[in-house]
């Protein structure tokens, strides 16, 4: 083999990717904002198969034995827990990143499904409400449009203190998403480049994290679940003290967890893969003695109805879902319906400088399919009609493989699905999930 | 239960009631009652008393209350007679909560409408992310002071403490005393007749007496509406 000539090889460390952040960085002096998660390859579940049964188990026959998939969630302290026909919920995303024919979409698929929706950083729309079954409402830093009578109509409150894509920071919604509704439902400026909080205004800490949680239980009368969503970092830590601060359901959100907006640093270099933060919170769970009590939710990447079986398989109670959810709407698609026809919008994403199947410019709110947009042009091209019949043949279709998955693995209830059902496939995810690598009773970092 | 010349009086007495079920009483039983006032004795600083009130009533705490008293207050008028610990009607809507000794942190945090009148001092971030409602501090208050305020007024007849109005976006900020440090993006503003107008009104309506030429109007530069990168964080 010849050498390479030196005057042609390619810098390890300062590539053509270094040199391009470097350029772009000494161009424009401002840091990338961009939408959507982490693009850098991480173990996930893919990396994980499951053993169905063979000789040593019997299977469920595929479509006529029956497999259950109600979930029940935040059952712990709250009179009325969450009842969904499904494990697979819809992750909070605001009014606001999204159009409002979007959150209606989004809750009329979820209430055919009967699954929950999640509100967002923007408070609670008319429309979101009207059109979903059970919706989570969230508690966020920013508080906006945050208001006890949406409070006491919602089926469970989510206590946001962290979130996959950017934990430790704050929400972010550039001025162009900014409309004069968006800034009204905030008490915002129109227009503005809006910058959340990332701390809640009123209290700080684990144990006033407690106090919080109480009283906003005296103020729904203890009747509905309290979650606290955490941005996977401290795993164990976090989860422990969610757990003693009195959470009925812990959300943890891995780093392949999107956003519609936050600087491309955050998005790539902070907390950990969701495959490592699902086992790290259940153990936290078995620690305190409360796997099962209370419930979890795992989100960050989830795409599949493989994905969902095997973070159940794992200890969760069931998945959050967001950018899995854009995508079905018709997020990335190179073409959206108009008026029943279908309208190519190339052109739309290469004026974005970019094209169909790599677009993150949820943050400049001109999505090319109409989905993270203010603007009443680009929303009419997602209807209501249109989005909540591709959710909801998403949803289904991710149902159908989890079942399918259980009732191979011989289950006649998702949720009876086990690790013993996995193995890894690689030395990494067997060391994140600390499952055995295929073909070996080998567990990473575990003695045999 | 007792009659007065104002209507029926409700009691309770926290050492014999939870906070949960004064609060319940307070939700579900009291509107519609008939009751005009309801005495709460020996809060003995527990929190959360007499959060998510949505009826027109009179309340009255008689001691010291803990965190997130008056939490989300509607309608109600509510008076804390001692002091209380963080968060004192944190998301008030509208009504009104006065506290007649000294208020811990975030006094009236991201609270919407309504009044919150302290009539001693309030620590650090009072009204914090505020959002329309109006606040008076017959005191000082702490550090960072309207922090990330973005409607109402906050009217602070003592001193403020370092970076007030750190961030505001469109509330207003009223100090009698010394200021000790302006937050990022806070500046001075000159006092309009207006601002002299809505602060003795406003003082008028808390039920303390000054001269509402002696303030000084702090306002957002809004230098930090959009971007600048080229500020590196000097505001």
């Amino acid at each position: 083999m010849s050498p390479r000539p030196i005057h042609r090889e390619e810098s390890a460390s300062i590539d053509r990717r270094a040199i391009q952040y470097i350029r772009q960085a000494a161009d424009v002096g401002l840091y990338e904002i961009r939408g959507l998660g982490a693009k850098r390859a991480v173990p996930t579940f893919d990396d994980l198969v499951f053993l169905t049964a063979s000789a040593s188990r019997y299977p469920l026959e595929g479509y006529r034995e029956k497999c259950d998939t109600k979930t029940i969630l935040g059952s712990r302290y709250a009179k009325n827990p969450v009842e969904l026909e499904i494990p697979i919920t819809i992750a909070g995303m605001s009014f606001g990143a999204l159009s409002a024919n979007v959150k209606e979409a989004i809750g009329r698929a979820a209430t055919a499904m009967g699954t929950s929706t999640t509100t967002g950083d923007g408070g609670m729309t008319v429309e979101e409400r009207q059109s979903s079954t059970t919706l989570v409402y969230q508690c966020l830093p920013s508080r906006y449009g945050f208001n006890p009578d949406d409070l006491r109509k919602a089926d469970a409150i989510e206590v946001v203190i962290g979130q996959g894509a950017k934990p430790g920071g704050g929400g972010m919604l550039l001025g162009q998403k900014v409309s004069p509704r968006v800034a009204e439902m905030r008490t915002l400026p129109e227009g503005i480049d809006q910058r959340s909080a990332c701390r809640h205004p009123d209290w700080t800490g684990p144990d006033d994290l407690r106090i919080k949680i109480e009283e906003l239980r005296e103020i729904t009368d203890w009747q509905v679940p309290i979650y606290v969503k955490l941005g996977a970092t401290r795993v164990r830590d976090d989860v422990k003290l969610a757990v003693k601060a009195g959470a009925d359901v812990v959300v943890m959100d891995g780093m392949q967890g999107g956003t519609a907006a936050t600087q491309q640093v955050f998005i790539e270099h902070t907390g950990i893969p969701t495959l490592a933060a699902l086992r790290q919170a259940v153990e936290a769970l078995e620690d305190m003695n409360v796997f099962g009590e209370v419930s979890l939710i795992i989100s960050g990447g989830i795409r599949t109805g493989a994905d969902v079986a095997k973070a159940l398989a794992l200890g969760a109670d069931a998945v959050a879902i967001g950018q899995g959810v854009l995508v079905a709407l018709g997020c990335n698609h190179d073409s959206y319906v108009l008026d029943g026809r279908d309208v190519d919008a190339s052109e739309d994403y290469a004026e974005l400088g970019t094209a169909p199947g790599f677009c993150h410019h949820c943050h400049t709110g001109q999505c090319p399919v109409g989905i993270t947009t203010q603007d009443p042009v680009l929303e009419r091209r997602l209807t209501p009609e249109v989005g909540a019949k591709r959710l909801k043949n998403y949803l289904q279709v991710l149902n159908l493989e989890l079942t399918i998955l259980a009732r191979a693995c011989g289950k006649s209830n998702v949720h009876h699905l086990e690790r013993e059902d996995l193995v890894a496939l690689t030395v990494e995810s067997a060391a994140m999930a600390k499952l055995p690598l295929a073909g070996t009773d080998w567990i990473p970092g575990e003695k045999p | 239960m007792t009659e007065s010349a104002n209507g029926r009086v409700m009691r309770f007495d926290l050492s014999a009631a939870s906070v949960r079920e004064v609060n319940q009483f307070l939700h579900r039983e009291l509107p519609g009652s008939g009751i005009a006032r309801v005495e709460i004795h020996d809060p003995d600083g527990m929190h959360s008393i007499a959060a998510g009130m949505d009826c027109a009533v009179e309340i009255d705490i008689l001691g010291h209350g803990g965190y997130f008293v008056a939490g989300m207050n509607k309608l109600a008028t509510i008076t804390v007679h001692g002091n209380v610990g963080w968060s004192v009607a944190e998301n008030i809507m509208s009504g009104s909560v006065r506290v007649q000794g000294h208020a811990s942190e975030c006094a009236g945090a991201s609270g919407h409408g309504g009044l919150l009148v302290i009539e001693g001092d309030a620590s650090s971030r009072c009204g914090i992310s505020m959002k329309g409602c109006d606040i008076v501090v017959a005191g000082s208050v702490g550090h960072f002071s309207a922090f990330m305020a973005q409607a109402g007024n906050l009217v602070v007849c003592g001193d403020a403490g370092a970076n007030l109005g750190d961030s505001l976006y469109e509330a207003t900020i009223y100090v009698r005393g010394k200021i000790h440090g302006l937050g990022a993006d806070a500046q001075e503003e000159e006092m309009q007749p207006a601002d002299r107008e809505f602060v003795a009104r406003l003082l008028a309506q808390a039920g303390i007496d000054h001269d509402a030429a002696e303030f000084k109007r702090i306002a957002s530069a809004r230098t930090l509406y959009h971007w600048n990168a080229d500020a590196h964080q000097e505001y």
